[in-house]
């Protein structure tokens, strides 16, 4: 329907016609974006980390599709277990001393040697957060997609059968397809 | 806004905090047909705004009404009645 026809129409007929009109232009983003959200996790930080998993949630919540790109520290929240198979002394090096999973995480403040996250964690109790873990479980309910970045996996020596059987593999071309086609993208 | 005389699922989303609340209430919406009500109970104060900008981000539904009440813990409880569109 043109706004020449709309024009041409009796009034109540042209109301409908109108909002039905306003309606379909409403329903379309301004930039011409999906209703999606492409996070980038570069961050290892256990608080960075479970924002991003709360925004990741919130945006699914709301019927978003969710892409989370994991990549550097930040494939550490995707590990499932160490393996130290098939590495180079090197790699083998920054797998002992990097995180195995999101409980492992470490904070950006307050570390402590690893206590900081012992002592947020009670405190997240105390207030009836949910943990971490909690929430990316919730996040992966509700669809949210997480991939791990395998160039950095392939520098940092992460293999395939550390991390959680649900992540997918990909590269920036992933990233920036998605972010383009995004009506949020975040970089954490 | 005004409170509906009808309401087809209740969902009690006390002591939860973000995002949770958000996370239930999209799985509880998706079980039900279009034109249902869902009351959800909270106690995060944050859910007031939260609700009322998600719920028109969502399209998937509309906020008929908010109120706030006392629990029998004396917490405030801080009710969201949506309709699934």
């Amino acid at each position: 329907m043109t706004a020449g026809e709309i024009a041409a129409a009796p009034a109540q007929e042209r109301i409908d016609q109108l909002e039905r009109r306003v309606a379909e232009l409403e329903s379309r983003s301004p930039q011409g974006a999906s209703n999606k959200a492409t996070i980038v996790v570069l961050s290892g930080d256990m608080e960075k980390v479970m924002s991003a998993y709360i925004i990741a949630t919130g945006a699914a919540s709301m019927g978003m599709d969710v892409t989370l790109f994991f990549t550097f520290w930040g494939l550490g929240a995707l590990k499932k277990q160490r393996s130290l198979k098939g590495k180079s002394l090197l790699q083998s090096m920054m797998t002992l001393m990097t995180p195995a999973g999101v409980r492992s995480l470490g904070t950006s403040k307050f570390n402590f040697g690893g206590l900081g996250p012992v002592m947020f964690g009670a405190m997240m109790r105390h207030s009836n957060v949910a943990s971490l873990e909690e929430i990316a479980a919730v996040a992966r309910d509700l669809g949210v997609r997480e991939v791990a970045c395998t160039m950095t996996m392939e520098v940092m020596g992460v293999s395939k059968d550390e991390l959680l059987p649900s992540v997918e593999f990909g590269g920036v071309g992933l990233f920036v397809g998605e972010a383009a086609d995004s009506k949020i993208q975040l970089y954490i | 806004m005004q409170v509906p005389e009808t309401v087809d699922e209740v969902l009690d989303a006390s002591g939860l905090q973000c995002p949770l609340p958000l996370a239930k209430t999209a799985k509880a919406l998706n079980g039900l047909a279009a034109g249902n009500v869902l009351k959800v109970i909270a106690t995060d104060e944050g859910s007031v705004l939260d609700f009322r900008s998600w719920a028109q981000g969502s399209g998937k539904c509309e906020l008929l009404a908010q109120e706030i009440s006392a629990g029998s813990d004396g917490k405030k409880r801080y009710i969201h009645y949506l309709k699934r569109t």
